[in-house]
């Protein structure tokens, strides 16, 4: 149970700090000087002192996204298997519980963005499903192809598996699924090339169009709830395709602590390389993206037809 | 046990009662009258149901009721099953019928009343059938009883006949279908009980002449594509109770038609009747979420989405008889209990979601979610409800279709290393079927909801919209509580299926604390889920309360980027909110648009007028049924000419016809 407590504190305090260890090192590589990395941290606290505002015309949609988003990122929390394999939560919720728990989330922001009746809260829940359903089928495809050597699709059974056995980390089966869900991670965290988190040119937009209305402390607990998800999703890659330093059961308190530094050391990296790529990249056209997630489905299907053949 | 024939002859004697108060009652509080003892027939018949699946058994053989053939009736815990859908759907839809009968909005007149409690009558009937002649005979008074209630608003939309029209025709092909299967099937096991069918030694070409048939006609039923077109026109014209009972229950018996003659009287077969049912079902329910997604109405798009939901019934059907040929029964009974349970979830569902939407019919009179939206204030427990279901509708946790979609997908993964070549490539593309319709279906009720029923009023209709009265409101509670029960406690109702499946295969693989597979191969708990977000959410409240300095909220003008203010004209609609994902799949829903643009006369250069017309047409009618209906058209006309009104020549006809028979019976002979 303490390593379940200590995964969703470390989630919840955090993540800011990686989205901000992401924007530095994006700043740094475009050669700016960047805010610091307490900067998220500084941001939500400035966030949290204004006065919470009501939109007129909304509804109690759009006063529940704000609860609702970061609530299934905190059970999400509880479940992954973070820090520890031994979750007495791990019967709970499996790899497709956890997805369709952060869809939830998702879709109550898009039905907050439109219930603010707004253009650009249509447009941004509009584009936001899109891409939403056409993740799905990657997402469940990959979580096949990682259950059958497995045997199973509790997450704390894959990953013990994958620790057990670290050669069928590098078989084609886990490399193609790497792939296939490193896509589907960024387009579900709205990173470039599906989204770009510092954009606020209307037209292109996606998770911002739905946020605009939001201010104060709602804006505050959308914030950290989205940088809540992305370093869940980027502890998930991690957990299941680089699955040392995990506590397993029977865990004493320093083993705890060593698993919380190396697992927030790992998404550091991961967060660090995905913010260094992105540099390099341009955000896609809207209508492009499918594209872009076709290909992630095909790995993914070739990721299961390959764990058969190889098993 | 005599308990289930009791509880059920009473749910029988129930709608016979209701139908007589329909005809011989006064018309002064009619709906009212039949409305509350419908709703008894089905709260008797979901008991009957329910003790069935408990393991008690009904026979009975009434051989004066029918001349020649008979009446043959037993229930057993699979008809149980149905029965018992049957009932709970009757219950809400007839509490929700008596408000919508109120005010000459809903049908009140004598026929449509006493339609009601017969067609109920005879969904009761068609599971518990137990020889062929019963079982086409209460096939039948159901077509028959469905179509006079779909008809029942043909005075006030044009529309209402045509739909009609094309559902007559689909269900009579169906019944030709079923009837000759099961005739074939009845003559060479040389007795037409079911007993006597399963008892029967045929070829297995004859075998599987009877399964195709009988599969077509059942399919048709079902809103299996490509025998769907029916589906999207008669269920949004039905007076809306009735969309429901249609739409929830009566579908459900095409699936069950399909469990009953494929797995129960022909023992399984060979391993492509249910490839073919399992690529029949993977078909429709993509096809049926894609018109769905697309559907500006919200009838509409309920309806393709009971297609969808069919598909997924019959993928979770064809794996189970795929998995019990190939003798892994475990699997198979992971697999029908995913399709049982989603058969029963589907119907909780899909009972709100019909429910509501006529209740937003009957306020606004437009099922345009185009027009619609701003209901949330106007119309609060409608709203409450339709989020209810769309939920569920979505399969997304806490809601009840997660859970039978969980188990479906499980039962598709397991199957790995089994199920041979044809496995390993069919579970995987299966798999992502049910993948991208799960993910279609969210963006489907993100739009319903969010569209029709948030934001502001996009029409003045949906502005001056009024909550139902209390009986319908009470309809749409009741089908929700059922959501809520199926979503927090599958707990208590999937040990309820173990008997139903282990009626037509030989194990069931599901353990009954929570939901936890054979081998540990996945569980969940969909209890503590809900329980863990409810947690999560408090907490975030809490800590809101905590950090916020200033507590008051203040309320300001929407900001909109400093636009505005933004007419509701500028509100995103359903067709601009789906307009991504048609473009997406532009090659397979081929839409159509239209811009007419009209000059002034002086100028070809000035427009006066600009008219643009989008619609997404059903690719599958317009090049399977409309080419088929141009042929049936022209034979028609062609014909005409044969009939010149000569008495002489009709008579020289019959002359030709009769001594043409008489030679060949004579070659034959």
């Amino acid at each position: 149970m303490a390593g379940v407590v200590l995964q969703v504190v470390l989630v919840g305090l955090g993540s800011p700090l990686l989205v901000g260890v992401m924007r530095q090192v994006r700043a740094r590589l475009e050669g700016r000087a960047g805010a610091g990395i307490w900067q998220p941290w500084r941001d939500l606290r400035k966030l949290m002192r204004r006065q919470p505002i009501t939109p007129a015309g909304t509804g109690w949609m759009f006063r529940a996204a704000p609860l609702l988003l970061p609530g299934t990122a905190l059970v999400v929390a509880s479940v992954v298997p973070l820090v520890t394999t031994a979750s007495p939560l791990d019967g709970v919720a499996d790899l497709f519980a956890v997805t369709a728990l952060l869809t939830l989330g998702s879709v109550a922001l898009a039905l907050a963005g439109l219930d603010t009746g707004t253009a650009f809260g249509g447009m941004g829940a509009s584009r936001e499903v899109t891409v939403l359903a056409l993740v799905e089928p990657t997402i469940l495809l990959s979580v096949f192809a990682l259950s059958v050597p497995a045997g199973s699709t509790n997450l704390g059974d894959i990953v013990t598996a994958a620790a057990e056995h670290p050669l069928s980390l590098i078989s084609p089966v886990s490399l193609l699924a790497a792939v296939a869900l490193v896509i589907v991670s960024i387009a579900e965290t709205g990173r470039i090339p599906v989204d770009n988190p510092a954009t606020h040119l209307e037209l292109t937009m996606i998770h911002e169009a739905m946020t605009l209305e939001y201010a104060g402390l709602d804006l505050a607990l959308i914030e950290w709830a989205s940088a809540m998800r992305l370093s869940l999703l980027l502890g998930l890659l991690a957990g299941l395709f680089a699955p040392w330093g995990i506590a397993t059961a029977g865990a004493g308190p320093l083993a705890l602590l060593v698993a919380a530094v190396v697992i927030a050391l790992k998404v550091t990296v991961l967060g660090g390389l995905l913010a260094a790529s992105e540099v390099f990249m341009a955000k896609l056209r809207l209508f492009r993206i499918p594209e872009l997630l076709a290909g992630s489905f095909l790995m993914a299907l070739l990721a299961v037809a390959a764990s058969y053949f190889l098993a | 046990m005599i308990l289930v024939g009791v509880w059920y002859v009473a749910a029988l004697s129930a709608c016979a009662l209701a139908a007589l108060a329909a005809v011989l009652g006064p018309a002064r509080g009619r709906p009212a009258l039949v409305g509350t003892i419908t709703v008894g027939a089905g709260a008797l018949a979901a008991v009957a149901g329910v003790a069935a699946m408990g393991g008690g058994g009904w026979q009975a053989w009434l051989p004066e009721v029918l001349p020649l053939a008979g009446v043959r009736l037993a229930i057993d815990p699979l008809s149980g099953v149905f029965i018992a859908v049957t009932g709970a759907v009757t219950s809400c839809a007839a509490l929700y019928g008596v408000g919508y009968a109120k005010d000459g909005h809903g049908p009140a007149g004598r026929v449509t009343q006493a339609a009601v409690p017969l067609f109920v009558a005879s969904m009761l009937l068609v599971p518990a059938a137990a020889s062929v002649s019963t079982l086409l005979l209460t096939w039948e008074l159901m077509a028959i009883t469905s179509l006079l209630l779909v008809l029942a608003e043909h005075r006030r939309r044009a529309a209402v006949g045509e739909a009609a029209l094309w559902y007559a025709v689909m269900t009579h092909l169906g019944l030709v279908a079923i009837l000759s299967g099961l005739f074939a099937f009845a003559a060479s096991a040389g007795g037409e009980s079911f007993a006597q069918l399963r008892a029967a030694e045929l070829s297995p070409a004859m075998r599987s002449a009877v399964f195709v048939a009988t599969f077509v006609g059942f399919a048709s039923k079902a809103g299996i594509v490509p025998l769907h077109v029916w589906l999207p026109r008669a269920h949004p014209e039905a007076p809306s109770h009735v969309s429901a009972l249609m739409s929830a229950a009566m579908v459900n018996l095409g699936c069950y038609g399909i469990l009953r003659v494929g797995l129960d009287l022909l023992g399984g077969g060979p391993a492509w009747w249910w490839l073919l049912v399992l690529a029949a079902g993977a078909v429709s329910a993509l096809y049926g979420i894609l018109h769905a997604v697309v559907a500006a109405d919200l009838k509409r798009l309920l309806a393709y989405s009971t297609t969808e939901n069919m598909g997924l019934v019959l993928i979770g059907l064809g794996a189970a008889g795929f998995f019990a040929t190939a003798g892994f029964d475990a699997l198979a009974g992971v697999a029908l209990t995913a399709a049982l349970l989603h058969v029963v979830n589907h119907a909780a569902f899909k009972t709100v979601l019909f429910l509501a939407a006529g209740s937003v019919l009957r306020a606004t009179g437009t099922r345009d979610l185009d027009a619609l939206g701003g209901l949330r204030t106007r119309m609060p427990y409608t709203t409450g409800l339709f989020a209810v279901g769309a939920l569920c509708a979505s399969a997304l946790p806490p809601g009840n279709a997660f859970i039978s979609e969980w188990l479906l997908l499980q039962s598709l993964i397991q199957s790995g290393s089994v199920s041979g070549l044809a496995g390993v490539v069919l579970m995987p593309l299966a798999v992502a079927v049910i993948a991208l319709s799960a993910g279609l279906a969210v963006a489907t009720f993100v739009k319903a909801f969010g569209v029709g029923f948030l934001a502001r009023p996009r029409s003045p209709a949906a502005g001056a919209a009024r909550e139902s009265p209390p009986a319908m409101v009470g309809g749409m509670a009741l089908a929700a509580g059922c959501c809520l029960a199926l979503a927090l406690a599958p707990v208590l109702i999937v040990p309820a299926l173990t008997r139903p499946v282990l009626a037509v295969v030989a194990g069931t693989g599901v353990s009954a604390r929570d939901l936890i597979l054979a081998g540990g191969a996945g569980a969940i708990s969909p209890t503590l889920i809900a329980a863990a977000l409810v947690l999560a959410v408090g907490a975030v409240l809490a800590l809101t309360r905590a950090v916020m300095v200033r507590r008051s909220r203040r309320v300001a003008r929407l900001w909109d980027c400093g636009a505005g203010p933004m007419s509701a004209r500028m509100e995103y609609t359903a067709t601009s909110f789906a307009e991504p994902l048609q473009r997406v799949f532009d090659d397979v829903l081929a839409p159509e648009n239209d811009v007419d643009v009209t000059p002034a006369r002086e100028s070809a250069y000035l427009v006066r007028r600009v008219a643009f017309h989008a619609r997404v047409p059903d690719r599958i009618e317009r090049r399977l049924y409309d080419p088929l209906l141009a042929v049936a058209d022209d034979v028609g006309i062609r014909a005409r000419r044969l009939a010149n009104g000569s008495v002489h020549r009709y008579l020289a006809f019959g002359f030709c016809v009769l001594t043409g028979a008489l030679v060949v019976l004579a070659v034959i002979e």
